[in-house]
């Protein structure tokens, strides 16, 4: 295990999902990493998720979304964010976050316009994740 | 013959017990109003003169007490998030037997510290942020306590990377640091700060109050009252080392102004498709409703199920209804009589409905999830609906002529399925009101206090929740 970076990020499988091995492994890769992780597990919604964020003052939320509806769950996650006090934090979705075979960059433009800062395609390894988030963290 | 005194300073009330420890029997008890206004020995006194009449003069081996006399211990809490960090110090004041006054979120404004000036409390619980989380908020909230005039016991229990700052701002109170009571998220800790809030109470509280002639007669004041009672149910549920408990119970405490439910459990899930959602819960719970009581609060209760409804319940009228909710909110030591059956059917009705709220606010919930896959359950709270015991308590419900049905509005609801209540529980009353002094008892002599419960509280037998009453 790497040693800690002070970075803090809550996790969680958003809205009515229950696929709770992802997030568990995710939990696992982060940690492992040297992020201090705040697993949400699975069916959290965007209060839970930023309700967690500042209690633990984290630096990132990431969004898990798996059974086709992340769309949905996750309009309005920035503007709630912002409401909270949490400007600027940083936000990225994956999994499997809308239904079918879609055209990812259709996809991606979509998430953006939400205001998420990165968006993964189904599955990404937990390494580029974490390459991203040391990257956008400024760790290392 | 053993014979030592326990006394429980109520808000109303002086109560004496005398226990043979020999023997290990209740030898009597007494009561007498609880005189505030003076010194609150002179209570203590009147009730003395009375259980002196009943068994004469003892030679006891110590004197233990608890109170919740003038107010109780008046405490405020402040956290972050309301879900979270405030919620965290709500229950560990609750669990120490403390009266909440108020409970701030976020940053206190100048209105909070208005309120804060004007009413301090006795202890000030200051939280906010897990470890390594947020400090900027209970940060500023120290410095805006450090501004104010009046001064009380402060306990700091947030984000231990804050607790050294704040310590030093606050240098004019007196402070107790304790380990944070949300450490990380969701994880409760509330041990250390309710050992925190006793000892303040041991030293500071009851010098405070009135106690100076009382306390020279006694070895000690241990605990506010609710803290004597709850340690009581967990000694009743859990026993000791040599004696075993009676197993998980839910309690309700019907008072004048407040309904108390209690829950030593711990309240899991039950089938492992059921997601738990939001704070961990104590295994020993304890919630206040201040809204909801036999008197002062009586209205409360109106407000809640509605004057019709109340009616119905009681076979009266709405005007029957307003008439006696007016006329015991006037008379707080009104005690309904046998040959005014409309006033002792409306009696029965509001306990039975300050049980059924009592429990439902208490319980946790089940809520359905739809998914595309099917419904999806999410818990909140504790699942108490394998909890085997209800214990019915409280001066206003344990002389009730029916006190077994009022017990089983705490059991589990088809008209309300999702409150998660004892499906099938014997029920147990505390018919001479010894709850209290068990607890203080339980400091020195934890055995006994648990024989002695066992002896004294009384079985109703088994209900199940289809004979819960109710009509339509
Ligand atoms: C097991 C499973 C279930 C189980 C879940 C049991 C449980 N409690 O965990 C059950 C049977 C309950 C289930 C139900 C459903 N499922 Co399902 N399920 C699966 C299955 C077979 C495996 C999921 C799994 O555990 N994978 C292993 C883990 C390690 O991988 P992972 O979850 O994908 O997570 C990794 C990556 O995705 C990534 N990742 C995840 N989140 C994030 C976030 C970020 C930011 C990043 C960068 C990366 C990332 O990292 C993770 C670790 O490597 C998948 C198919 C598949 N092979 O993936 C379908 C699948 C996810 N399910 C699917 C569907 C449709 C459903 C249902 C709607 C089915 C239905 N109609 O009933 C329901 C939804 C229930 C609900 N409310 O959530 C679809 C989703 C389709 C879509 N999105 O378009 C899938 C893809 C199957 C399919 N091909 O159709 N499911």
């Amino acid at each position: 295990m790497q040693e800690s970076n002070g970075k803090k990020l809550v996790i969680g499988v958003i809205g009515a999902d229950v696929h709770a091995v992802g997030i568990r492994i995710l939990d696992f890769a982060f940690t492992e990493a040297g992020f201090d992780v705040t697993n949400l597990g699975v069916m959290v919604s965007q209060e839970e998720y930023i309700g967690a964020a500042i209690e633990t003052q984290a630096d990132a939320i990431i969004v898990s979304s798996l059974y086709g509806h992340g769309e949905l769950d996750c309009r309005g996650f920035r503007d709630k964010c912002d409401e909270a006090g949490l400007e600027g934090i940083l936000l990225y979705v994956g999994g499997n976050i809308v239904v079918g075979k879609q055209d990812f960059s259709e996809v991606e433009k979509r998430f953006h316009a939400m205001g998420f800062d990165r968006v993964f395609p189904p599955g990404t390894p937990p390494k580029t994740t974490i390459n991203w988030l040391k990257k956008d963290l400024g760790v290392e | 013959m053993r014979p030592v005194l326990l006394i429980d300073f109520g808000s109303t009330f002086t109560k004496v017990t005398a226990v043979d420890l020999d023997e290990e029997v209740l030898l009597g008890h007494a009561s007498a109003f609880t005189t505030v206004d003076h010194d609150i020995g002179d209570g203590l006194s009147l009730a003395m003169n009375d259980l002196e009449k009943e068994i004469g003069v003892l030679q006891y081996d110590y004197r233990l007490a608890c109170s919740s006399a003038a107010g109780g211990l008046r405490m405020i809490v402040s956290g972050l998030m309301p879900e979270l960090t405030a919620e965290a110090g709500r229950l560990a004041a609750l669990g120490a037997g403390a009266k909440i006054t108020r409970v701030f979120t976020h940053r206190l404004s100048r209105q909070d510290l208005a309120h804060i000036e004007a009413n301090p409390p006795d202890i000030f619980l200051l939280a906010g942020g897990t470890d390594g989380g947020n400090r900027a908020v209970i940060t500023d909230n120290a410095e805006a306590l450090a501004r104010l005039d009046a001064r009380f016991p402060i306990i700091i229990a947030g984000n231990r990377d804050a607790v050294d700052d704040c310590e030093d701002i606050l240098s004019d109170f007196e402070t107790t640091v304790c380990p944070n009571v949300m450490p990380r998220f969701n994880k409760l800790n509330i041990d250390p700060v309710q050992k925190a809030i006793r000892s303040l109470f041991l030293t500071h509280i009851i010098r405070a109050r009135g106690m100076t002639k009382a306390s020279s007669l006694l070895s000690g004041i241990l605990m506010p009252t609710p803290s004597a009672v709850l340690s009581a149910m967990v000694l009743l549920a859990k026993g000791t080392k040599r004696e075993a408990g009676i197993g998980e119970l839910f309690a309700i405490d019907v008072g004048g102004a407040t309904t108390d439910a209690y829950s030593i459990a711990e309240g899991h899930p039950t089938d492992v498709s059921v997601v738990l959602k939001g704070l961990e819960e104590p295994y020993a719970k304890r919630t206040v409703e201040g809204d909801i009581g036999m008197r002062y609060s009586a209205t409360g209760i109106n407000d809640v199920i509605g004057t019709a409804r109340l009616a119905e319940m009681s076979d009266t009228t709405e005007e029957d209804v307003q008439h006696y909710l007016t006329a015991i909110s006037k008379n707080k030591a009104y005690v309904p009589t046998i040959d005014d059956p409309r006033s002792s059917s409306l009696d029965r009705v509001l306990a039975s409905s300050a049980v059924g709220i009592a429990s439902t606010r208490h319980a946790g919930t089940l809520e359905e999830a739809y998914t595309t896959s099917g419904i999806v359950y999410v818990q909140t709270g504790k699942d108490l609906r394998g909890v085997r015991h209800i214990l019915l308590t409280g001066g206003s419900v344990i002389h009730a002529s029916d006190p077994r049905s009022i017990a089983e509005h705490a059991l589990f609801s088809e008209d309300n399925p999702f409150s998660l209540r004892p499906i099938e529980a014997e029920i147990w009353l505390d018919k001479r009101y010894i709850l209290a002094a068990m607890g203080v008892l339980a400091e020195r002599e934890s055995d006994i206090a648990l024989r002695l419960m066992k002896k004294e509280l009384i079985s109703l037998g088994m209900s199940t929740a289809s004979h819960v009453y109710t009509k339509e």
